[in-house]
C-alpha cells in the first residue's frame, strides 16, 4: 500500500477528532498487525485493520472515508484484547463508522432488505446491525 | 431460591429454545425464575464511542427495573444481552460524569449507579449449584457426546465483563462434563461468527462462520454448544446453505447449552423446542438415545 | 393549515365568545403574541385569535388525533404535548400545531399476513432502531406506554402491543420525537389489526350473523323500507316495537320474530 501523505491528504484535525470520538490514541499503534491477524473479517476488508490504523495515524481523512474496513468490522473485540499497545481498536472502528453515520447517512438501508431476510433474522442481528450501520 | 431474570427479545421468539430449556432446568434444580417487569431491548451491542450515551439508556433502564424489584443480581442467558447489560452496568458504576448525565436524561426513572450485579446463567449455575451437585441431578448422562464449547465473542470480550478470560472455557466445560459429555477442544471456540455482518452477507457465504464449523468438524466435534442466538443463527441455521455452497464439508449440529442441560436433567424434550434448531440437532440426540427416557 | 385575519374586538359566528368579565392571557402562535380568553382550549384560542382550521382539526372531542400540539412555557426549556381541542391555554404558551407528521406507513394485505410478528418486523424493520429513550411515551397526549408496546413488538408479543396501544389516536407525536425514525403509531395500528384478525378469538354469533346477512336474510325488509314514502317510513319508525325501559333481562320478546 502506498500512502500519499501531503498537505492536501493529511488532516491533523481528523486525528484529534478520531481520538476524541474513540477515546483512544491512534498514535500509540506500532503497526505490528496483531489486529489484522486476529480479525475474523479481514478477508472481506479492502484494507486490513493495521492499514486503517496507519491511515488514522496520518490523518488521511478522505482515504478513510472511502474504505470499507470499519463497515465489515463485527465489533468482536479480538483485536482489542490482543493489542500489545493496549489500543481498543474496536472503538476506533466505531468512531470511523460514527463519523459517517452522524451525517444522516446509512451504510445499509433497512427498507431495501427483503421481507424474507428480515423475517428470518434473529432480533439481535437487526438491532446490532442497525446500530452499527444506520444513521 | 429465587432469581431475577432478563430474557431478551430473541429469546421470546426465534431463540425460545434457549430460554425454555434454561428456565425449566433451573426450576428442576429448585430455583424459581422471576422475569423482570417491563423490560426493553438491551441494545444488543454496546455503544463504543466516547460521547454516545443515548445508546446506554436501553440497558440501564433494564438494570433500573431489576433495582426496583429489589434484585441484587440479574441473571441473563443471551451472550449479547449479557455483554451489553454488563458493560452498561460497569459504566454506571465507574464513570461518575457519564452516570450523572444518563441519570439526568432518564428523569422518568429512579437514579442508578450499578447496584445490581449482572450475572450470566453459566456463572450463576457454577456458583449457586456447582458442577458436583449438578452431576448428582443428571438423569440422562450425555455419555459419548463429543461437544465443542463455542463461546464466540461476547461471553469473553472485553476482559472487564468476560465470564472468564479469552482462551479459557472452564464454565461451559464444567457444565458439559457434569452432564456426562466429552468436551473436545478446537481452535475456533473464541472466534467471532460474523455477528451482525450477516445483514450484508449472502446466505451461506459467511467465511467467519464456515471457518468455525470446519475447525469443529476437523477436531472431531459432533455438537457445538453456544449461548448466543446470533451465533446459533450464523452457525446453525445457515449450515444447509453452507453445505450447498461447499463452504463446509460436513454439518455440525448446534445446540444451546441449556438444551443439553435440560436433556441431561431428563426434562420433557418438548420444552427444549428442538423444532427451532436445525433438523440435524434433534436427529443427533435421538441417535444417541438421550431422549428415550423422557 | 390556517390563515389569519385581524383579531376581532368581539368574537362572532363560530368563534368563541369572550364571556363578560373574563380576563385574557398572552399566548404565542408561530412566535407571535395574541391575547386570548383564559378559559379557552388551544384550538378555540387560536380561532379567537383569527386562525381558521381548514385541516388539522377533526372531532374536537379529543379522539380523532388531528390536532396534536407541542408547546413550551416561557422561561422553561421543557416541551409539553397535548391535543389542541382538549388542552386549556395557559399564559405565555408557545404553541406549534403538528397536524401531520411524514412517518413511514407500510402497505400490506392483512389477509396475506399471519399471527406472527415476523411479518410486522418485515414491514417495519426500523422498529429495531429503537434505543429505549422513552421520548415517545413522554410525548403521548393519551398516556400510552409507547416504549412498552414497541418493546413488546420487538419481543414478538403482538397481543401485549395491541392492548398497550389501545388508547392510541394516531396523532403521530411519538414519531415526531423518535431518534430511531420509527412510526410507532402506524406499527401499533398494524399490531391491533393483526391481533384482531389472527389472535383474538372470533365471536361465533357475529360470524353467523354476517353469514345470514350475506345470504340475504334481511334483503326483503330493506327493500320494503327503501320503497316506502317518507311519511310511511317515519310512521313505521315511530310505531316500531321497543323493549320497555327497565325490563327484566330475558323476559321480553317482540311480536315480530321473523328476523331473530
Amino acid at each position: 500500500m502506498t500512502l500519499r501523505i501531503n498537505d492536501r491528504t493529511l488532516s491533523r484535525e481528523s486525528i484529534k477528532n478520531l481520538n476524541e470520538l474513540s477515546g483512544e490514541n491512534v498514535k500509540l499503534c506500532m503497526q505490528c498487525a496483531t489486529c489484522t491477524g486476529m480479525c475474523p473479517m479481514a478477508a472481506e476488508m479492502d484494507y486490513s485493520p493495521r492499514k486503517v490504523m496507519h491511515m488514522a495515524q496520518f490523518g488521511l481523512q478522505s482515504k478513510l472515508e472511502e474504505i470499507n474496513t470499519y463497515w465489515k468490522c463485527a465489533s468482536c473485540h479480538a483485536c482489542t484484547v490482543k493489542c500489545p499497545r493496549g489500543i481498543d481498536i474496536a472503538k476506533v472502528m466505531e468512531a470511523l463508522r460514527q463519523q459517517t453515520l452522524r451525517t444522516n447517512t446509512n451504510y445499509i438501508e433497512p427498507s431495501e432488505m427483503s421481507a424474507e431476510t428480515i423475517a428470518e433474522l434473529p432480533q439481535i442481528a437487526l438491532v446490532a446491525g442497525f446500530r452499527k450501520m444506520t444513521s | 431460591m429465587k432469581i431475577s431474570y432478563y430474557p431478551g427479545c430473541t429469546l421470546k421468539t426465534k431463540a425460545n429454545n434457549l430460554e425454555k430449556a434454561a428456565v425449566a432446568s433451573l426450576e428442576a434444580l429448585g430455583i424459581e425464575v422471576e422475569e423482570i417487569d417491563r423490560w426493553n431491548c438491551c441494545g444488543a451491542v454496546y455503544s463504543l464511542t466516547a460521547d454516545d450515551l443515548i445508546h446506554h439508556v436501553g440497558p440501564v433502564r433494564n438494570l433500573i427495573r431489576a433495582k426496583e424489584m429489589g434484585a441484587d443480581k440479574l441473571v441473563t442467558l443471551c451472550s449479547m444481552c449479557y455483554n451489553t447489560l454488563a458493560r452498561a452496568n460497569q459504566l454506571m458504576k465507574d464513570d461518575e460524569v457519564k452516570r450523572d448525565t444518563i441519570n439526568r436524561f432518564m428523569d422518568d426513572e429512579i437514579d442508578y449507579s450499578g447496584e445490581v450485579e449482572v450475572v450470566h446463567y453459566l456463572t450463576y449455575l457454577q456458583e449457586q449449584v456447582g458442577w458436583d451437585k449438578l452431576r448428582e441431578q443428571v438423569k440422562v448422562p450425555l455419555t459419548g457426546l463429543k461437544v465443542g464449547t463455542y463461546y464466540g465473542c461476547t461471553l469473553q470480550r472485553p476482559a472487564e465483563v468476560g465470564i472468564e478470560p479469552m482462551g479459557s472455557y472452564t464454565q461451559m466445560t464444567g457444565l458439559l462434563e457434569a452432564l456426562g459429555a466429552t468436551v473436545v477442544p478446537f481452535n475456533a471456540a473464541d472466534k467471532c461468527c460474523g455477528s451482525y455482518q450477516v445483514l450484508g452477507a449472502a446466505p451461506g457465504e459467511n467465511s467467519a462462520a464456515s471457518a468455525i464449523l470446519n475447525s469443529a468438524a476437523g477436531a472431531g466435534i459432533e455438537a457445538l454448544a453456544t449461548s448466543c442466538p446470533l451465533c446459533e443463527y450464523n452457525l446453525g441455521k445457515q449450515q444447509q446453505q453452507m453445505l450447498e455452497k461447499q463452504a463446509i464439508e460436513q454439518g455440525v449440529p448446534t445446540f444451546y447449552f441449556s438444551q443439553l442441560l435440560a436433556v441431561a436433567l431428563g426434562i420433557d424434550p418438548e420444552l427444549c423446542r428442538f423444532e427451532l434448531n436445525d433438523g440435524q440437532s434433534l436427529e443427533l440426540l435421538k441417535s444417541k438415545n438421550y431422549l428415550a427416557a423422557a | 393549515m390556517c390563515e389569519t385575519t385581524s383579531t376581532p374586538k368581539f368574537a362572532t359566528g363560530d368563534r368563541a365568545i369572550l364571556p363578560e368579565g373574563a380576563s385574557t392571557i398572552p399566548i404565542y402562535v408561530m412566535g407571535k403574541m395574541y391575547e386570548v380568553p383564559e378559559t379557552l382550549t388551544i384550538m378555540k384560542a387560536m380561532e379567537f385569535a383569527g386562525f381558521r382550521f381548514l385541516r388539522g382539526a377533526g372531532c374536537r372531542g379529543g379522539i380523532c388525533g388531528a390536532c396534536p400540539t407541542v408547546f413550551r412555557k416561557a422561561g422553561d426549556y421543557k416541551l409539553h404535548y397535548g391535543l389542541a381541542c382538549q388542552t386549556v391555554v395557559e399564559p405565555n404558551m408557545y404553541l406549534a400545531q403538528i397536524p401531520f407528521f411524514p412517518a413511514n406507513r407500510a402497505s400490506y394485505d392483512i389477509e396475506e399476513m399471519s399471527g406472527l410478528a415476523d411479518a410486522i418486523h418485515a414491514l417495519y424493520p426500523e422498529l429495531f432502531r429503537c434505543v429505549s429513550c422513552n421520548l415517545c411515551t413522554k410525548a403521548c397526549p393519551m398516556d400510552v406506554d409507547v416504549l412498552g408496546y414497541i418493546s413488546a413488538l420487538k419481543q414478538g408479543n403482538i397481543e401485549k402491543a395491541a392492548r398497550l396501544s389501545f388508547d392510541c389516536i394516531q396523532c403521530g407525536l411519538c414519531a415526531s420525537r423518535c431518534m430511531g425514525e420509527i412510526p410507532q403509531y402506524h406499527i401499533a395500528q398494524l399490531a391491533r389489526r393483526v391481533f384482531a384478525r389472527y389472535i383474538q378469538p372470533q365471536a361465533e354469533h357475529l360470524k353467523s350473523r354476517v353469514t345470514e346477512i350475506e345470504a340475504g336474510k334481511y334483503d326483503q325488509m330493506l327493500d320494503e323500507m327503501s320503497g316506502m314514502s317518507k311519511d310511511d317510513l317515519e310512521k313505521t319508525y315511530v310505531d316500531r316495537e321497543r323493549e320497555p325501559d327497565m325490563v327484566e333481562p330475558g323476559s321480553w320478546m317482540p311480536q315480530d320474530r321473523q328476523y331473530l
